[in-house]
């Protein structure tokens, strides 16, 4: 599904990634941790397109799309979410999960000036869509007219969810999807991630420091440390590896 | 909250009008102009076409400042464009003995599609710069345009600072060879102007432009390409503004390049500020504002001071004072400008008696 090849990539003199190379496979959940400064958002910078690496190919469904802009890469079906939410505050929760949509929308400026016809065709549809598959879903109904400004924090980072869940990604990208939050948002928003993969049968691929979450919910987890891949496979295996070990608690003696 | 107000499908709950206030406005805003031709002065008609001239380009303007976010300072060179544009066209195919009733079918498109075109190109800057670096590159556009059209290598097209003459437009047989007629043409494309960016931003293209000036790299995520929505809000600002200039040069005797200078450009920016960006009444409201500023400041002086040329050669310095002081006065105070104040308005009378605020 998704094969990151021997990246690099460094800022001047700071080597941000060190040649990691990993396969998420489809359907799959698939954890990246590592401690603050490993990387790991750098890496989630690679896959859609904000970085470009130094060395190395990003491989998305059997394509590479190394040279890709992060727009063209939404319409190949990667979604992702950010660690500090990036919603559009100015918008009601309704119309940021409208915009998720956009890759699917295929109005052109004439048919929206004019909207009558098959703009509003596609417009009732994607609402209908909306309300049924992610709003129902992600049970967000009571606020879908509510501007984002006026909602906390959990309700913000599950309206960045559904956002990228109207996208109706292949591969989902999640950044710390529960960080900040209590062991019930937690719960819940564990429970959305894997309602989300069983329903829409999606990739997600997930960085997070809640360790709870990451043992629980991945099927394979990848460890960066200081820009190097140490360590990957199932979460059993990564929680008695010795370098995995090290890295978060130091070495002895 | 407005109550009462329960919508059983999406189509209704989709609509622009979608409560009976809104309703009862436009409909009341519609009637009235049509009426107005038939009962109102030569004056009130006056003033009604210049609220709706410059109300097509503070629109359109709306969509790159308000809605996308990029600040341009050089949208009277666009109106510019197309005021030219309508009034070489007619000239050229009048020369060329196509017949009358054509003329404006080729020349209103024709005019909009130039001022989109050189919109793009205007927008270019706005790829790689922001904020006050995209307004002084935007700024520098609105000289060149002006520059272009007084200098004496195409003047025998533009006829230089002479300005030019549009013939008078023939609509399906119909001369508009007053401004009275000209009026019924102006408010026509006011309302239809309003409408299609109404419903540019409830389909996707209007909602990625208000995404790359929310959170540009959110929208890219989103599959926005920030160089084509960039552009194309550059462009149907632009082509709105073309319109706005088409409008005048059927509505003025004659144009003339200084009609489209800087001031110009910073009037449509006001009028936005004053009236409340990235909001569908800003453009309204603003307008008004700003035409009816130098009316009252007219009727003020000339009351207080007499028609002496004294009192008039003091009201040009005065209107600008008074511009600049709103435009400072609404930032600093009222942002989100008259739109902001009229909604806290109306939502303290809807919750009156229960409810203050």
């Amino acid at each position: 599904m998704l094969s990151v090849a021997d990246v690099h990539l460094s800022f001047g003199g700071l080597k941000a990634l060190q040649g990691v190379s990993f396969d998420a496979a489809a359907g799959e959940i698939t954890g990246i941790i590592g401690p603050n400064g490993a990387g790991k958002t750098s890496l989630f910078n690679v896959i859609s397109g904000f970085y470009k690496p130094n060395h190395g190919r990003i491989l998305f469904q059997e394509k590479d799309v190394s040279h890709l802009k992060p727009d063209a890469r939404a319409h190949a079906g990667m979604s992702r979410t950010f660690q500090n939410i990036a919603l559009f505050r100015g918008m009601t929760v309704l119309d940021n999960i409208k915009l998720g949509c956009h890759t699917h929308l295929r109005a052109n400026v004439w048919s929206s000036l004019m909207y009558f016809g098959s703009a509003q065709k596609e417009e009732l549809q994607a609402r209908k869509e909306i309300e049924e598959e992610v709003i129902d879903f992600l049970e967000i109904d009571h606020i879908r007219k509510a501007p984002i400004t006026a909602l906390s924090y959990g309700l913000q980072k599950r309206v960045e969810l559904a956002r990228a869940l109207a996208m109706r990604p292949k591969l989902l990208m999640l950044d710390e999807p529960v960080a900040g939050m209590n062991r019930e948002e937690t719960a819940d928003m564990a429970r959305f991630i894997l309602d989300a993969q069983a329903r829409f049968g999606t990739t997600i691929l997930l960085v997070e420091h809640d360790m709870h979450l990451v043992m629980d919910i991945c099927a394979k987890v990848v460890v960066l440390n200081f820009g190097r891949q140490i360590a990957d496979g199932s979460p059993k295996d990564i929680a008695h590896n010795q370098n995995v070990i090290d890295a978060y608690l130091g070495q002895a003696g | 909250m407005i109550i009462g107000n329960r919508k059983v499908s999406y189509l209704e709950d989709e609509k622009i009008l979608n409560n009976g206030y809104k309703k009862a406005f436009v409909y009341t805003m519609i009637a009235l102009a049509i009426a107005l031709p038939f009962f109102a002065d030569d004056y009130t008609i006056l003033m009604a076409s210049l609220v709706g001239i410059m109300l097509i380009a503070v629109v359109g303007v709306n969509v790159v400042i308000g809605y996308t976010g990029l600040l341009s300072l050089g949208h009277a060179g666009f109106v510019a464009i197309g005021a030219y544009s309508v009034s070489i066209i007619h000239n050229v195919l009048g020369h060329w003995g196509v017949p009358d009733i054509v003329h404006p079918w080729v020349a209103l498109p024709g005019a909009m599609a130039v001022a989109a075109l050189i919109g793009i190109l205007v927008g270019l800057p706005s790829l790689r710069v922001k904020g006050i670096y995209l307004a002084v590159a935007t700024l520098s556009a609105n000289f060149i345009i002006i520059f272009l059209i007084e200098i004496d290598t195409f003047s025998q097209w533009t006829g230089g600072r002479l300005g030019l003459t549009t013939p008078d437009p023939n609509f399906f047989g119909w001369v508009l060879d007053s401004q009275r007629e000209v009026y019924v043409l102006i408010a026509i494309f006011s309302f239809a102007t309003i409408l299609m960016v109404q419903n540019l931003f409830r389909t996707r293209i209007g909602r990625a432009f208000v995404a790359i000036r929310e959170k540009d790299y959110s929208a890219e995520i989103l599959g926005v390409s920030l160089l084509k929505y960039k552009l194309t809000s550059f462009a149907i600002s632009a082509a709105f503004c073309g319109l706005a200039g088409a409008m005048a040069a059927y509505f003025y005797a004659k144009i003339l390049p200084e009609q489209f200078e800087l001031a110009l450009s910073l009037q449509l920016v006001a009028a936005l500020i004053v009236g409340g960006m990235g909001r569908t009444m800003g453009p309204v409201y603003g307008t008004i504002i700003i035409v009816l500023v130098p009316e009252l400041l007219k009727i003020g002086m000339g009351a207080m001071m007499g028609n002496s040329i004294e009192a008039a050669q003091l009201r040009a310095p005065i209107q600008e004072i008074v511009f600049g002081a709103l435009i400072i006065g609404f930032v600093l105070f009222e942002p989100l400008g008259i739109s902001q104040i009229m909604d806290r308005f109306f939502r303290a009378l809807n919750r009156w008696p229960f409810a203050r605020g």
